[in-house]
């Protein structure tokens, strides 16, 4: 049995990913997360007296902090691995990420272990989040002008 | 290679330590379970360690043994380095071969131990090996407290630490022969799917296995595969008929024996102390069970590798054990 017809029959064996009910239970939950950023927005601006623009900084800042919290309380693990990209692509999922690296490598020295793989699996993020902003800004200055 | 044959060669006495998750699974019998992943430890890899030592110790004291009269400490596990072995070895003044075969590093010490008794080099070796799903996890998945969603195929590191004292004094349970892997890769790169990268490395030591000890695969009682999980099993089983029309039917994988299916662990446990654990808790203590052979396998990729696109080669080293 040749590599190709290997493949194939451990495609045939496998066991399939329900990719559509990933998507919907991703779709919802990523959704309610708009939606309560939306509201704690709306409450920001009118209880607070906060311009949109600084509302959205602080819900940045308040989704990050319940992500990271919820992490550190032991149970937002599962939370994610039940929600999927629901929960691991809005901020909330770069705050699980990077808490839950720090959580790992907090043992292993300030410097060496929380330091070095704080941004783990984030740094990916950050980086191409820069990038692509950085350049979508160029684009934006050759449209706009 | 012919497989080796084996006369006089004996396992006296086994201890096993089994984690939290293990010891509310299918098996439940084990001689110390862990109460949480700390085992009184400040980090998880001490926590490995300290299993390790507890097997070794009461292996010690159970059979009242000096550490003067082992004459050979074999162990391996999955940390990088294999630092759990290492770093337990230091705490005892016994000659220490450090050995790597992923999941298969128990038989592996099996093999290595069998051989010395036989030629009569060493008189008495503990067989050792651990895992510790936390450690295993950090190592070659996620951040422990990281939610990243699992596939239906993907195996969970079971925790525990298993150890063997292998002698030359007759016993019921002789090892009698072995067979030593050929590395396979059929160009798996799933991480996720360990049991499609092992299952044809455990079926090429099987149809060897067979082949150069004349044997039939009906010969044996029962045929204990490491850890292919519940997908592997299928594919392994699949693969023999389809290659070497090998109709396995007397086959059990250690990993599906563990945990229980309401734990949610996907495919099954994996980690070298998943054989040994199914195997002197299960397995030995039915006595129907007379020829046995154990396939312990092991899949010996690094993440970096993967990362750099490489794919995933594959160990199975066999064991054949009887029940006297």
């Amino acid at each position: 049995m040749d590599k190709k017809e290997y493949k194939k029959m451990v495609d045939k064996i496998s066991p399939k990913e329900n990719k559509f009910k990933n998507a919907v239970v991703s779709f919802l939950v990523g959704g309610s997360i708009g939606l309560i950023g939306e509201i704690i927005v709306v409450v920001l601006m009118n209880c607070f007296g906060l311009g949109r623009v600084e509302s959205y900084a602080w819900l940045a800042l308040i989704l990050v902090l319940l992500g990271s919290l919820f992490t550190a309380l032991n149970f937002f693990d599962n939370w994610v691995s039940c929600a999927k990209a629901g929960l691991f692509l809005p901020t909330t999922g770069f705050a699980h990420s990077i808490a839950s690296s720090a959580l790992d490598y907090k043992k292993d020295g300030l410097i060496t272990g929380l330091g070095a793989n704080f941004f783990k699996l984030a740094g990916s993020v950050l980086l191409y989040g820069i990038l692509s902003a950085f350049f979508l800004l160029i684009v934006r200055l050759i449209i706009g002008a | 290679m012919p497989s080796l044959k084996f006369n006089n060669v004996y396992i006296n006495d086994f201890y096993s330590v089994a984690g939290p998750l293990e010891k509310v699974g299918q098996i439940r019998k084990f001689d110390k379970t862990l109460d949480d992943y700390y085992f009184g430890e400040k980090t998880f890899e001490l926590a490995e360690i300290k299993m390790q030592k507890t097997v070794i110790e009461n292996l010690l004291y159970k059979n009242k043994c000096t550490t003067m009269e082992i004459d050979c400490l074999i162990g391996g596990d999955l940390t990088n380095q294999i630092a759990a072995s290492s770093y337990t070895a230091r705490k005892f003044k016994i000659p220490n071969l450090g050995i790597y075969s992923a999941c298969a590093s128990f038989v592996e010490a099996l093999i290595i131990s069998a051989n010395f008794i036989d030629s009569k080099k060493m008189k008495k070796i503990i067989a050792l090996t651990s895992s510790h799903n936390l450690v295993a996890e950090k190592q070659f998945r996620f951040p422990v407290e990281y939610g990243a969603p699992k596939k239906k195929t993907s195996t969970f590191t079971a925790t525990g630490s298993v150890g063997a004292l292998v002698t030359g004094v007759a016993n019921n349970i002789k090892i009698e022969s072995a067979t030593i892997g050929i590395t396979v890769d059929l160009d798996c790169k799933d991480a996720n799917h360990l049991g499609a990268a092992m299952a044809p490395a455990a079926a090429d030591t099987i149809k060897r296995h067979l082949a150069d000890l004349k044997r039939d695969v009906n010969y044996y009682d029962l045929i204990l595969t490491g850890d292919l999980g519940t997908v592997g099993s299928k594919i392994l089983l699949e693969y023999l008929e389809v290659n070497y029309n090998i109709k396995l039917k007397k086959h059990v994988d250690a990993g599906e024996q563990i945990f229980a299916k309401s734990q949610d662990v996907n495919a099954g446990a994996s980690g070298p102390v998943s054989l040994p654990l199914v195997l002197f808790n299960k397995v030995l203590k039915n006595t129907k069970f007379k020829k046995i052979l154990i396939v312990g396998t092991g899949a010996l990729h690094s993440p970096n590798l993967l990362n750099q696109k490489d794919t995933i080669p594959a160990i199975a080293h066999a064991v054949s054990l009887e029940v006297l």
